[in-house]
């Protein structure tokens, strides 16, 4: 599910990179355009086969407890998905563990890198154990963050609490939101410090010997000339994560099961409950194609805010 | 404002001893130009002067001033790097204002002096283009123009004009001489490029692995090098050393003659010889010589001399323009 409805941002945003990545000539510009014409259409028939399925599901009355049954209902099943009380709640969600993870692993990511950059012992090994969350699948690093560190018996935050004579949190139960982006987060921070680190190590070194005979301290050298040296390097950042945020869903499903309530449940996961804990293949194709608009919309709102970084 | 004083400074990278110790005096105004060999300091030098490297001993005062522990924006030197170091995502004229800015100075000020410095450099139609959209010149001039708006005590250059092409670095030479002549600020340059030495120079360093060789002006390292390094570097095409016999007769180790002083004839002279290579450029003829006796030596003939290789010719030393130096090297 997750893939299907990407899929059309994923392309979307890949052609808006190879084309800020100017070609030197129509020539080379045309030459390479018919290079990449087999991957192009084969990835197009990639995302076209499912998504045309899936709008032709999201037209049917298509119960799996009702088989044969199937009938042409029109747009009811996208009333029914966008009237839906949890819709709402869902899209605010969804919104909020993007932004949430994006801000914290942007800055953090910018924080560690700078961090890292530092000249220390043992650079290479801390580099990479920085690095080692990312290759933690997203349900092991769920669990442990739920049963190791969140738990409010024997977890890791607990036992800190109680350490200052404070109550221990039940943090899945009282901010589970929060806690699905703090875990998410903790897994894209070293995505984030990677890129932002090679980035921040390509900063030519006479430049910033330059800003600093002009008289820059470290912190204007930081804002003026580190800050603008990495912009690109966050644009990427941003626009990868955003991708793959907006599909967060192991997370959730072995955390919070979406609750209390609808507090933890995005969009993924809400067209999640519609398939397979209510058996409407119908509903979830309707909720697919409305996670695929919006997935669109924030890839345009995004470009249109940041994209002109990625050009040179 | 602008004497510089280094008294004893040297530098140790790890185990590397850069520059063993250092004496020297920069007067206000003047423009002295670092010249060595690859990798013998000078940049190194430059950015111990700068306070881009801490000195391992020795003091740097500047204007009478202790500068050794200051900061690089506290000694109020300007420096223009060989890459030319812009901020490639601001314009011309934020570039040139960024020190202003860090100064703290205020907007219409900034704007003033930053259309003064680019009225010096010829840079005010340039003035919102970034630096990716300058040619190698003008992103030489607007890293002057970065320099020059600070006012500082001193500039710094550190191989400014090795990424451009010939024709524009004559012409830069010429600006910045100009520069030199309507500020009078001191300024260091360094450069491994002879006629660049020779020709801004109000007095030459020679530095030969991190240790001065001599400090003159231009024309008194070529007619009295101190010792054989600064008389083979000092000088294009190099000058001729020759040691043996002849040598010997005129009672010194080595004897240095420039091809400049040497007579050519095609019929008589004290040497005779075969060419093995006549360069002909028209205003002048070099040719490497193969004498019996003496070795390859290199002579110049103004204007155009007929020969080709193999030719024989036969030449005579002006015995007035002689060098001779001692077993250590040095000038007698
Ligand atoms: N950071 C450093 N660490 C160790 N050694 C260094 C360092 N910087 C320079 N050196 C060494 O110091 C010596 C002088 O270097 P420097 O850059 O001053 O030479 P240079 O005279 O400017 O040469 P060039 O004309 O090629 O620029 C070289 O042998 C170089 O290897
Ligand atoms: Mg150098």
């Amino acid at each position: 599910m997750a893939v299907r409805f990407l899929s059309a941002s994923v392309l979307y945003l890949s052609e808006y990179i190879l084309g800020a990545a100017k070609m030197a000539t129509i020539h080379t510009r045309s030459v390479a355009r018919l290079m990449m014409a087999p991957s192009v259409i084969l990835l197009f028939a990639w995302m076209i086969v499912p998504l045309g399925m899936t709008i032709y599901f999201s037209l049917l009355r298509y119960n799996l407890l009702m088989p044969g049954t199937e009938e042409f209902t029109g747009l009811l099943n996208y009333e029914f998905f966008l009237t839906d009380p949890a819709f709402f709640d869902a899209l605010k969600n969804t919104l909020l563990l993007v932004g949430g993870v994006l801000a914290i692993s942007v800055i953090g990511g910018i924080l560690m890198a700078l961090l890292l950059d530092q000249p220390m012992f043992g650079q290479g090994i801390v580099r990479i154990l920085v690095i080692a969350p990312f290759f933690i699948m997203p349900t092991v690093a769920a669990l442990v963050w739920k049963n190791m560190f969140m738990n409010p018996v024997n977890g890791l935050f607990a036992w800190l609490f109680r350490l200052f004579g404070a109550q221990p949190l039940d943090w899945l139960a009282v901010a589970p939101l929060t806690s699905v982006v703090i875990i998410v987060a903790w897994q894209w921070l070293p995505f984030a410090t990677l890129i932002l680190l090679t980035a921040l190590q390509s900063l030519d070194e006479e430049q910033k010997e330059a800003a600093e005979m002009d008289g820059a301290g470290p912190i204007s050298k930081f804002i003026y000339i580190t800050l603008p040296h990495m912009a690109r390097a966050i644009t990427v950042v941003v626009l990868i994560e955003t991708i793959f945020l907006l599909s967060v869903f192991a997370e959730i499903l072995v955390t919070t099961n979406g609750g209390p309530g609808t507090q933890s449940t995005n969009i993924t996961y809400l067209v999640y409950t519609q398939a397979l804990l209510q058996f409407d293949v119908g509903g979830a194709s309707a909720g697919g194609i409305v996670a695929v608009v919006l997935a669109n919309i924030v890839a345009i709102f995004l470009i249109r805010m940041i994209g002109k970084n990625l050009e040179a | 404002m602008g004497s510089i004083n280094l008294r004893n400074v040297s530098k140790v990278f790890g185990e590397a001893k850069v520059i063993p110790s250092i004496n020297l005096q920069i007067n206000e105004g003047e423009f002295v130009v670092f010249v060595g060999p690859s990798g013998c300091g000078k940049s190194t030098l430059l950015r111990l002067i700068a306070g881009l490297e801490d000195v391992s001993d020795g003091e740097i005062v500047i204007d009478g001033q202790n500068a050794t522990e200051l900061p690089p924006a506290k000694r109020g030197l300007a420096m223009v790097f060989q890459s030319y170091a812009l901020y490639p995502h601001m314009s011309v004229r934020s570039n040139i204002a960024f020190p202003l800015k860090m100064a703290g100075m205020d907007k219409g000020e900034i704007d003033r002096k930053v259309s003064d410095a680019a009225r010096v450099l010829n840079l005010t139609d340039y003035l919102e283009r970034k630096p990716r959209q300058l040619s190698g010149g003008q992103r030489q001039r607007v890293a002057i123009g970065r320099a020059i708006v600070r006012q500082p005590k001193a500039f710094l250059f550190d191989e400014p004009l090795s990424n451009l092409d010939a024709a524009l670095r004559v012409n830069m030479r010429l600006e910045i001489s100009e520069l030199h002549q309507q500020l009078k600020t001191t300024m260091i340059y360094v450069t491994h490029d002879q006629v660049e030495a020779m020709t801004m120079a109000d007095k030459i360093v020679v530095l030969n692995r991190g240790n001065i060789e001599q400090v003159g002006s231009p024309l008194e390292l070529y007619c009295k090098p101190a010792n054989l390094f600064v008389a083979g570097f000092i000088g294009s095409p190099r000058m001729n050393l020759i040691e043996g016999k002849f040598a010997e007769a005129k009672g010194a180790k080595t004897v240095g003659i420039r091809p400049e002083h040497i007579g050519l004839s095609r019929d008589s002279g004290l040497w005779e010889g075969t060419v093995t290579i006549a360069e002909h450029l028209g205003s002048d003829t070099f040719m490497h010589i193969q004498v019996q006796g003496v070795g390859t030596v290199t002579a110049r003939a103004s204007g155009e001399f007929w020969v080709r290789h193999g030719d024989r010719v036969y030449l005579t030393p002006d015995e007035t323009k002689l060098y001779r130096f001692n077993e250590k090297g040095l000038a007698l």
